[in-house]
């Protein structure tokens, strides 16, 4: 049979490793965000179409993120999409009519929400709710427009300016 | 002929099932020895060297060897679509989701698992058993429950060291070998494991698999027959039946934590 403490420091290291493993995976791996789960103030958008998007999302003003989506529903009276973000606490004067839109991540990437700044001075609340709002790119859309326009060959340059809401 | 091929059957069919209850029944008891031990919580201390720390050394080597394959592999899929930057996610989603636990699981029955029935089935074979019992002694509370505390507080913790150590033998193939950026390799894996969805299921995964695994080791030797042929028979079922439960378990808990 072993030593006592031969034994006992072999469990020790043992389950410092093991923990220590769990507290990289946590950490390293999947960047557990500890301190900011449920702080931060809620503001809503409404959309005309969210297809690609996702709760927890980033939602990220100037390339930065700044939230994450909380909920994706719809709204029975305005036929839209009503998407309900968290914005983190300390970012806390953004402008009131900053807008927002559903933007790609490169060509195939995930979709998230950016914000764009406005000029108000009263800046945005819990439950407020951002009014200027641009849809998802729907890409089969936007390629049928395309083609049609091609097609038409009498307006030219109108292809890349047809709104991206495809609405 | 018809008769008799029925009553095989049907004779099967009851050994199996008897077993199954007399399983159940072990596993009832041995839960309710666990109370008490932590009391004498030096006797898990020592199963903890014999299951976890024991297990170490296989448990680390091939946590690094599959990682080293998956970061290859995963490498010179993605590099066909440009993609190789996602192999930081890649690696990481495999063994936190699945590898890891499973892989753990298997290793841990062909380890720790097969020499927790040769020692139980044995300490039958020689009596040690019946002579706690003479002596007023719950051999399962004193022999069966340190042991299976071990195994269940073991798993979790060598398939998280599995898992950490395959991530970084992706690392050191992906970044180290074939130039992947280490920025990306990091990054992309920390934008999509996510805490709760990965990590925890891998962890209550390799909880589950723990139960299971010790649990038939510990059933299989206090079953065995107490002969020599009786615990070697006991020793190869434990590594079967553990293999072929974590594998369908594992399927299972998949449907049920990422199939909806």
């Amino acid at each position: 049979m072993l030593q006592e403490r031969t034994v006992e420091i072999g469990v020790g290291l043992f389950v410092a490793l093991g923990l220590a493993a769990l507290f990289m995976l946590a950490m390293q791996v999947s960047n557990l965000n500890l301190t900011s789960r449920d702080d931060g103030y809620l503001i809503s958008a409404r959309f005309g179409n969210v297809a690609g998007l996702k709760a927890r999302a980033p939602v990220e003003m100037a390339g930065v993120r700044i939230g994450r989506v909380e909920q994706i529903s719809f709204d029975p009276q305005s036929l839209q999409a009503r998407v309900t973000m968290r914005i983190e606490g300390r970012y806390n004067a953004l402008p009131e009519d900053s807008s927002a839109a559903v933007l790609t991540a490169g060509l195939l990437g995930e979709k998230y929400i950016g914000l764009e700044p406005g000029g108000a001075l009263d800046p945005l609340r819990e439950g407020s709710e951002i009014m200027l709002t641009q849809s998802s790119l729907v890409l089969e859309q936007l390629i049928g427009q395309f083609l049609f326009s091609i097609g038409n060959k009498g307006d030219e340059g109108s292809g890349s300016a047809t709104s991206g809401g495809g609405l | 002929m018809i008769s008799e091929s029925l009553r095989q059957i049907g004779a099967t069919t009851l050994t199996q099932l008897a077993r199954l209850g007399r399983a159940n029944l072990l596993f009832v008891q041995i839960l309710a020895g666990i109370p008490a031990l932590f009391a004498r919580f030096r006797l898990v201390v020592q199963q903890l060297y014999a299951v976890g720390v024991l297990s170490l050394v296989i448990i680390v080597v091939s946590g690094l060897f599959v990682g080293m394959v998956l970061g290859l592999q995963g490498y010179n899929t993605l590099v066909d679509f440009g993609a190789e930057e996602s192999l930081g996610s890649v690696v990481a989603l495999t063994l936190v989701r699945e590898l890891g636990p499973v892989v753990t699981a298997l290793l841990f029955a062909g380890r720790a698992g097969s020499a927790l029935t040769a020692e139980i089935g044995l300490m039958k074979a020689t009596e040690q058993l019946s002579g706690m019992e003479m002596m007023a002694v719950d051999p399962i509370r004193r022999i069966l429950s340190p042991r299976f505390l071990a195994g269940f507080l073991s798993m979790p913790l060598l398939a998280a060291i599995f898992s950490a150590v395959g991530v970084l033998g992706g690392w050191f193939v992906g970044v180290g070998l074939l130039g992947v950026d280490e920025g990306a390799y990091w990054s992309q894996m920390q934008a999509n494991v996510d805490p709760q969805e990965d990590i925890l299921n891998g962890i209550i995964k390799s909880v589950a698999f723990g139960v299971v695994a010790t649990w038939i080791a510990l059933f299989e030797g206090y079953d065995a027959i107490p002969t020599s042929e009786g615990v070697s028979r006991a020793t190869t079922r434990t590594v079967v039946e553990t293999s072929l439960a974590v594998l369908g378990l594992d399927f299972m808990l998949t449907a049920l934590m990422f199939g909806a």
